[in-house]
């Protein structure tokens, strides 16, 4: 793989790695000795650029990013009405909140919960709490990827969760990443890490607000790690505002008779990735990623969704539905590889898309890589407009034209909605489907017309 | 109530590509008017244009509905003032409800008539009765409108939209087409309880079956985009036994 580095870049970042750095002067040596590491991996990558040879990025030009000039000051203030205006709220869950990427002890709000930890990953790093120094960057921060190497090497707060051995939470835990009002354009490296305990079952939400209207980078890295037999409903919701950057990674490593079942729901950003990766490391690990997108404007979103299926009978569900409209860009690269004794896996993908305009355009490229013999696999990839005869069946009813068009972009919808069990969230991102519905169809020029 | 003046169709944007070519018919308050045609008559098309389907467009003549001339309106406009298309081919829509679906259809309707909206208690109530009354699964309706329902429980579900919207007029259009007996029984049983000397009924069908149920006060047949004989019940009788050959000739030389 060959990677320009665009040196204005890396020379940005340098000045705040040594400001981190002589900030953090005693900070645990692993977790200095991590940072250096990290940082020296991304000195030598640099940014991402779209050139040939680089399949990750191909589709994906991160020049406005590396152009944007971002600030170090301290976090901004946010308020916890702001933060109930912005995203899903509810009592009843355990939430973390996670300020420009430092843990905000004020506006989290935890229940005490039996078989639960939650606190602030700083905290957790600077009493090298539990597991915390051998599973941080475990998964994350090893692989030859940039922005896992840079939030390493940035690695300093966020939130951490931990899940004791049979606990069954009936609550979800919210983690809410959120970057605060400014006029500057901030930099920030949230991270979360989570352990599930052995037989242990639990709802994680994360949500990715953004306050400010101004261009923002976050690139938040999640690492779960399951033991065996435990089970995540996990929820993703993206609303970063549409002038900035996020680069999510999400890397999950699921022990035997595990079940990682994922929804996400992204709408936000200039440039939006949401990279995630399972791997299947033991028998009888199950994966469900799913997600709607929705985009407009001249928004980017990506899907960079990965399973490895490491060892025999497990099981991975790939699906994803995309709603662009004006000149946006949605790009759904999946990919599946089944090893060679992972036999008896079964591995399916799906991308559907919903083109409302003729400027949108979706770049969607399942793959599969197998080495076993013995498997079910199958996968497909559509992109299609509002159909005319349909259309024609509800306007024939009295349903004017405006609405008839929305009714059908919300059915295409629904089944992704439908997803959000928890009945708050679900109301949540069905309301702002349904604000945001409107604004695709201003931009749409492709149906209802000869 | 429905007065169509030497209709002339096309389908949109294709030369010479004229279906209806000057049909002439009259519908009074409170009469069935059966239309049967072989196939590549035209008489999917007629139902379709009356409705203002985009694929068509209207050539020459006119179509008046309650004195007003509607071929420029769109087909929710034309619903509005109580026109009604039941589909051959109902289209299914993943992720709509037909409750939902309903509900913004009288809304719509409502809005445009200037009339007050149905409260959400009242319409339940209404959707409820109708969906006992057309005996369509309660299940099946709270699915995604007509995905993975069969032809005969689509067809009832289009008895139940025309039953929960009470149009002044109603074009079936080969709504017996892939129906066992009970389900014609069913659409049968839903156009006669909704005969009244207000409301009138266009029976497309390209087969007698269906008159054995409904009886129509008018038969039309149509060859060729054009309407070669009108009648009384008997008509369908008569092409029941006969079939449609003996009409092509008094269709012109050119069909």
């Amino acid at each position: 793989m060959t990677i320009e580095t665009p040196p204005a870049a890396v020379d940005k970042f340098a000045r705040a790695f040594e400001k981190l750095s002589s900030d953090k002067s005693t900070s645990p040596e692993w977790i200095k000795s991590l940072r250096e590491k990290a940082w020296s991996a991304f000195s030598n990558l640099g940014l991402p650029t779209k050139r040939r040879g680089n399949e990750l990025w191909k589709y994906t030009n991160l020049r406005p990013l590396a152009d944007l000039e971002f600030s170090y000051g301290s976090s901004g203030s946010v308020t916890a009405e702001q933060i109930k205006c912005a995203g899903p709220w509810d009592d009843a869950w355990d939430t973390l909140v996670v300020v420009d990427g430092k843990f905000s002890s004020e506006l989290s709000s935890l229940n005490g919960t039996t078989g639960l930890r939650a606190t602030s990953l700083a905290s957790a790093i600077e009493s090298s709490e539990g597991d915390v120094e051998s599973q941080l960057a475990s998964l994350a921060g090893k692989e030859e990827y940039a922005f896992t190497a840079l939030s390493t090497a940035f690695v300093d707060d966020g939130a951490y969760v931990s899940l004791g051995d049979g606990s069954e939470l009936e609550q979800p835990v919210h983690v809410i990443f959120v970057t605060s009002g400014a006029s500057e354009s901030r930099a920030v490296y949230p991270r979360l890490l989570m352990n599930a305990g052995v037989g242990s079952s639990m709802t994680l939400i994360e949500t990715h607000l953004n306050l400010a209207d101004t261009p923002q980078f976050s690139a938040p890295v999640i690492e779960i790690l399951q033991d065996g037999g435990s089970a995540i409903r996990h929820y993703r919701v993206q609303m970063e505002n549409e002038a900035s950057f996020h680069i999510g990674t999400t890397r999950v490593s699921q022990q035997g008779d595990t079940d990682f079942t994922s929804t996400s729901f992204a709408v936000g950003a200039q440039i939006a990735r949401n990279d995630v990766h399972t791997l299947l490391d033991a028998p009888g690990a199950n994966c469900t990623l799913h997600g709607l997108y929705m985009t407009n404007g001249s928004q980017h979103q990506d899907q960079e969704i990965s399973t490895t299926h490491a060892k025999p009978g497990g099981s991975s569900d790939q699906f994803y539905k995309g709603i662009l409209s004006g000149k946006s860009h949605a790009v759904f690269s999946g990919k599946v590889i089944v090893m060679r004794n992972a036999q008896k896996s079964d591995a399916n993908q799906k991308d559907l898309n919903l083109l409302l305009s003729r400027g949108a355009e979706i770049d969607a490229k399942p793959s599969l890589e197998i080495y076993a013999d013995d498997i079910t696999a199958s996968h497909g990839a559509t992109a299609g407009h509002v159909d005319r005869d349909t259309l024609f069946y509800l306007q024939s009813r009295g349903v004017d034209e405006e609405t008839a068009k929305a009714i059908l972009v919300r059915g295409f919808a629904e089944e992704m909605l439908n997803e959000f069990e928890p009945p708050t969230l679900f109301d949540f991102v069905e309301r702002v489907t349904d604000e945001r519905i409107p604004v695709l169809l201003a931009e749409s020029d492709t149906i209802g017309t000869a | 109530m429905l007065e169509i003046k030497n209709l002339h169709a096309s389908v949109v944007d294709v030369e010479d590509s004229e279906i209806l070519r000057g049909i002439d018919l009259k519908v009074s308050k409170g009469e069935v008017h059966a239309i049967m045609g072989p196939n590549g008559s035209g008489k999917s098309t007629l139902a379709n244009v009356l409705m203002g389907r985009p694929d068509y467009e209207v050539t020459d003549g006119d179509v008046l509905f309650e004195d007003k001339s509607i071929i420029e309106m769109a087909p929710d406009a034309r619903a509005h003032l109580g026109m009604f298309l039941a589909f051959q081919y109902p289209a299914e829509i993943p992720g709509v409800r037909p409750w939902q679906f309903l509900k913004s259809a009288l809304d719509s309707k409502a809005e445009a008539r200037g009339e007050d909206k149905m409260s959400v208690r009242n319409f339940s109530k209404l959707f409820d009765e109708k969906v006992e009354a057309v005996g369509i699964n309660p299940n099946l309706v709270k699915r995604s409108l007509n995905e993975g329902f069969s032809g005969g429980e689509k067809k009832r579900n289009e008895m139940l939209q025309l039953e929960v919207l009470q149009p002044s007029l109603a074009i079936l259009d080969e709504t017996d087409s892939g129906l066992d007996v009970d389900a014609l029984r069913i659409v049968a049983e839903g156009v006669n309880s909704m005969r009244s000397p207000e409301r009138s009924f266009i029976v497309v069908t390209h087969y007698q079956r269906l008159l054995n149920y409904i009886t129509p006060d008018v038969v039309h047949i149509l060859v060729k985009g054009k309407i070669v004989k009108t009648g009384g019940p008997e008509l369908a009788l008569e092409v029941e036994k006969d079939g449609y050959k003996e009409y092509f000739a008094a269709a012109g030389a050119d069909a």
